[in-house]
């Protein structure tokens, strides 16, 4: 990727982590029919214990039909007083319109009496990159052009950050109990989503951020993640060498930026993905038939950097697939669980029983085993 | 020439413990100790000894002390005793000092200003002895992606991948050359190598022929600037081949073993007359520049076919982050570097301690320099010349490194008391030594128990850090400098190590 990294200290990589731990929820109707917010609004709040309020947001999958074709760029424009939002929005739009074509902009819709800490100016940008973005001939493909684009803005403007730019889905996100955020933005009543994620945040820190809370996306990849990964320096470091900045100093960015390379850039079956970010043991890997385990040594092997250590787990969403993933030894919680043609994934059985109190199937998936929840089909898969 | 130069140890036999059985006379042989038959005693000439402490340990009632001689010159901030003795050595001498093991100058040990991290709360810490906690490392080239094919379930892998060498723990034994060492010391590494699931290297002087088949699977051969005993069974008999540029100890200079250390079969594995001396060029003299290096890899490639690692090793001196830069787009697939306090069987005083650069800092600087080139995954780091416990190790994974050899923790583990004289030849611990009387003296089966106990002891120690910072497999904490922080340092000291103040 043809951009130069720019950290606050390339040197001595001064970066201070951001630490929480977090409730997540995932809920798609594999049938495609949308529904609103609010029954993950109700799951995520009934984990009100695993948050603090210092964090809560929603991915929601098949919201923009009618620009469906477009990125849907979702822009937070920080800074203390109005006047520095807007300077950063006019230093965003001159960067936009040199590279993109904005069919359509507009303010996020939210609901003021909703009274959230510091609420940035949120805009929504529609666009495609201008014609000839390819004419270099060295950006691979329309994919990789877009997150420079996303990465240039981040690391390079400040005061604007892009928490989303997906096709035909978006990303609501803010300082507040997740129920509270969205209200603010009044997911129930504005979208219907055939897939929502949703994250409630306890940060270690209490100086929270917007932009820092969940879901991390880069195009339509989304991630909600409960842990901690004690592997982030080695994760990091190889992330950068492929490009990504990691700007944000959390342990999600990270993940976000690796299912980013493996499965949009080195288009890696999810299954092989899964045995990336958290690999069974040597000692099974060992005993297994010698074809099975030539493929999981080498991509031990290989993608040794992106093993996500410690504690966590995570909801991957992308396009018409939303996938639940823990850590190799499980150190976090996560449930799985079908009803009819709604897959959900949680923290807490609790939660899914709360909005669907018959299920069809529970069940907890083991360490390192993704669940995967597809459009039209479901299928749990293993190696 | 009557020598100026004062004895450096005392020798204090206690005459009431002493039995007279004169095992302090024949395990010296520096010949320190004699028997007097006309005061009935034993004696000692205290200008011949080196402070190995052999007697020491040996004497069956413990009657001997050997401490650092208690006299001295004239305090001299700017003339220390050492500056002083060398200067008259060399007045009497008329020669290049000599001297054995890595250099003991008081250069900034970064090691003890880095400290280690540890899970508190957030993070649970994992109990490496009810968890697993896996050290498996992989060495060699490893490809920017792989391509994988995927039909219904069935999953290819379509890239060609490059051989890796694979360890269980992260420490392998670093040349120590059959020659410089005595046969039993090398067949101890090996043993104790294939034994821990790791890694010897033969150095430059060959792999004698009959240690081929047992020890061939875990072997790095060397080749130097000498090519002593190359020929195509050695190189494919091993594992990987390293080609050796450089070493810490003496950076710029080649080697020299004396026609007296060149015994009937150390000559037959270096493919040299007995008794002639073995000298290795400075450089090797088909490589004056990287494309002839780049030429020698793809030849030794050729040569393995494709099947084994090429590693090149160097000093870390101070552009060596570019030329190791350079090394990689050769076609190197593990660079070996070797730090300021790498040990010798031999070099010049003047170049042990005054060559090269720390090896914490080198690691660091490399690893920061491939990643940013993006070619980190190319190659593999094993970093040399100063490891002395399992912390440093950590340090060093954290700090970049892939893995890193130990030579001088071997040696001690087999009884070296880094007395320094290996280049005389006369060790009396049997390792650095040909002379059959002395070499006898080191046990293959109890040498390499111990080398074989101190492998098991680090990587236990390894795996209770890991498990500290909350990580259950190496390669997390592979260049994971998050987890260190320094105590003591100037900026731009924690700058180049890449880590943040303690407490920052
Ligand atoms: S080895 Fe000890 S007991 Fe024996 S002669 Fe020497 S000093 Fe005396
Ligand atoms: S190997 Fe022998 S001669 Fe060399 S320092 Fe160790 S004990 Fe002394």
């Amino acid at each position: 990727m043809g951009f130069e990294i720019i950290m606050p200290r390339i040197r001595r990589e001064l970066y201070n982590k951001e630490i929480c731990a977090c409730s997540i929820f995932g809920a798609m109707n594999q049938g495609g029919e949308r529904v609103s917010a609010s029954g993950v609004m109700k799951a995520i709040a009934n984990m009100r214990v695993r948050g603090n309020g210092l964090g809560g947001g929603f991915a929601a999958y098949g919201i923009y039909p009618d620009y469906k074709d477009y990125y849907a760029f979702h822009l937070m424009f920080t800074g203390k007083s109005p006047q520095a939002k807007q300077e950063a929005k006019l230093e965003l739009e001159d960067f936009l319109s040199s590279r993109f074509d904005v069919v359509n902009d507009e303010e996020i819709p939210h609901d003021d009496e909703v009274k959230l800490r510091d609420p940035p100016l949120v805009w929504r940008y529609f666009v495609l990159p201008k014609e000839g973005w390819d004419d270099s001939g060295i950006v691979p493909s329309e994919g990789d052009y877009i997150a420079d684009q996303i990465m240039a803005v981040n690391a390079g403007i400040d005061n604007a950050y892009v928490f989303s730019s997906g096709k035909n889905m978006g990303c609501f996100k803010g300082v507040g109990y997740p129920e509270e955020v969205g209200e603010y933005f009044m997911l129930d009543r504005m979208y219907r989503a055939h897939t929502w994620t949703a994250h409630g945040r306890f940060p270690t820190n209490t100086r929270a951020w917007w932009g820092g809370a969940h879901p991390f996306s880069l195009l339509d990849t989304t991630v909600v993640h409960n842990g901690e990964v004690s592997s982030y320096g080695t994760n990091r470091w190889y992330l950068e060498m492929y490009g990504y900045a990691c700007t944000l100093q959390t342990d999600t960015e990270v993940i976000a930026y690796a299912a980013d390379l493996l499965m949009r850039r080195q288009k890696l079956p999810l299954e092989v993905v899964a045995k990336i970010l958290a690999p069974p043991i040597w000692n099974s890997i060992d005993r297994l038939p010698e074809k099975e385990r030539k493929l999981l040594t080498t991509l031990r092997m290989v993608y040794g950097p992106l093993l996500m250590n410690g504690p966590f787990a995570v909801i991957i969403g992308t396009t018409g697939r939303m996938i639940g993933l823990t850590d190799r030894i499980r150190l976090r919680p996560i449930t799985a669980a079908t009803r009819g043609e709604t897959f959900y994934i949680s923290s807490e059985e609790a939660s899914i029983r709360l909005i669907s109190p018959e299920l069809d199937r529970v069940w907890t998936p083991n360490g390192g085993e993704p669940v995967v929840a597809e459009l039209k089909s479901t299928k749990k898969v293993l190696i | 020439m009557r020598s100026f130069v004062f004895p450096e140890f005392q020798i204090i036999r206690d005459e009431e413990k002493c039995g007279q059985c004169r095992a302090c006379e024949r395990h010296c042989s520096f010949g320190v100790h004699t028997y007097d038959p006309v005061a009935d005693r034993l004696v000692s000439d205290e200008r011949k000894c080196a402070g190995c402490q052999r007697c020491a340990v040996f004497c069956p009632k413990g009657a001997i002390i050997v401490r650092p001689s208690p006299s001295y010159y004239r305090p001299n901030a700017s003339w220390s005793r050492e500056k002083i003795e060398d200067l008259k050595r060399q007045a009497e001498t008329g020669g290049v000092l000599l001297t054995g093991c890595g250099s003991d100058k008081p250069f900034r040990i970064y090691w003890d200003h880095i400290v280690l991290n540890a899970s508190q709360v957030t993070n649970p810490s994992i109990d490496p002895l009810r968890e697993p906690m896996e050290l498996r490392t992989f060495l060699g080239r490893k490809p920017d992606l792989m391509e994988i094919a995927a039909e219904d379930g069935d999953i290819e892998i379509k890239t060609e991948l490059s051989p890796n060498l694979v360890v269980e723990t992260p420490i392998l034994f670093s040349a120590m050359s059959y020659g410089a060492i005595s046969y039993n010391a090398f067949r101890s590494l090996a043993t104790a190598a294939c034994r821990s699931k790791t890694y010897f290297n033969t150095g430059e002087g060959g792999l004698p022929r009959e240690m081929r088949d047992e020890f061939g699977r875990c072997a790095i051969v060397q080749v130097a600037s000498g090519r002593f005993g190359i020929d195509a069974e050695y190189l494919n008999c091993a594992q990987a081949v390293e080609i050796k540029v450089g070493q810490g100890a003496k950076p710029g200079i080649g080697g020299h073993l004396p026609g007296e250390k060149v015994s009937a079969s150390v000559a037959e594995t270096r493919m040299i007359p007995p008794g002639t001396d073995a000298i290795s060029p400075a450089p090797h003299h088909d490589i004056y520049s990287i494309e002839d290096l780049a030429m020698l890899i793809s030849a030794l490639k050729e040569a393995t076919n494709y099947e084994k690692p090429i590693s090149v090793k160097i000093a870390a001196v101070h552009n060596f982050a570019a030329i190791a830069t350079g090394i990689v787009h050769a076609g190197a697939d593990i660079i070996a570097i070797d730090g300021l306090r790498g040990g010798t069987g031999a070099a010049p005083k003047a170049i042990r301690d005054n060559v090269g650069i720390p090896t914490e800092l080198a690691i660091s600087s490399l690893d920061r320099r491939l990643r940013d080139e993006g070619i980190r995954n190319r190659c593999s780091i094993i970093t040399a010349g100063g490891i002395r416990c399992s912390a440093d190790v950590v340090k060093a994974i954290a700090l970049g490194a892939d893995a890193v050899y130990i030579g001088s923790a071997a040696l001690i583990a087999m009884g070296c008391t880094l007395c320094q004289k290996c280049y005389t030849g006369k060790c009396n611990w049997g390792i650095c030594t040909q002379d059959p009387r002395l070499s006898g003296r080191l046990n293959v089966d109890i040498a390499s128990a111990r080398l074989t106990n101190l492998i098991s002891a680090w990587s236990h120690e390894i795996r209770e850090m890991l498990g500290g910072m909350g990580i259950n497999a190496l390669e997390s904490l592979r260049g994971n400098r998050d987890h260190l922080r320094g105590i003591g340092l100037y900026e731009w000291e924690l700058d180049v190590l890449g880590i943040k103040g303690a407490g920052e």
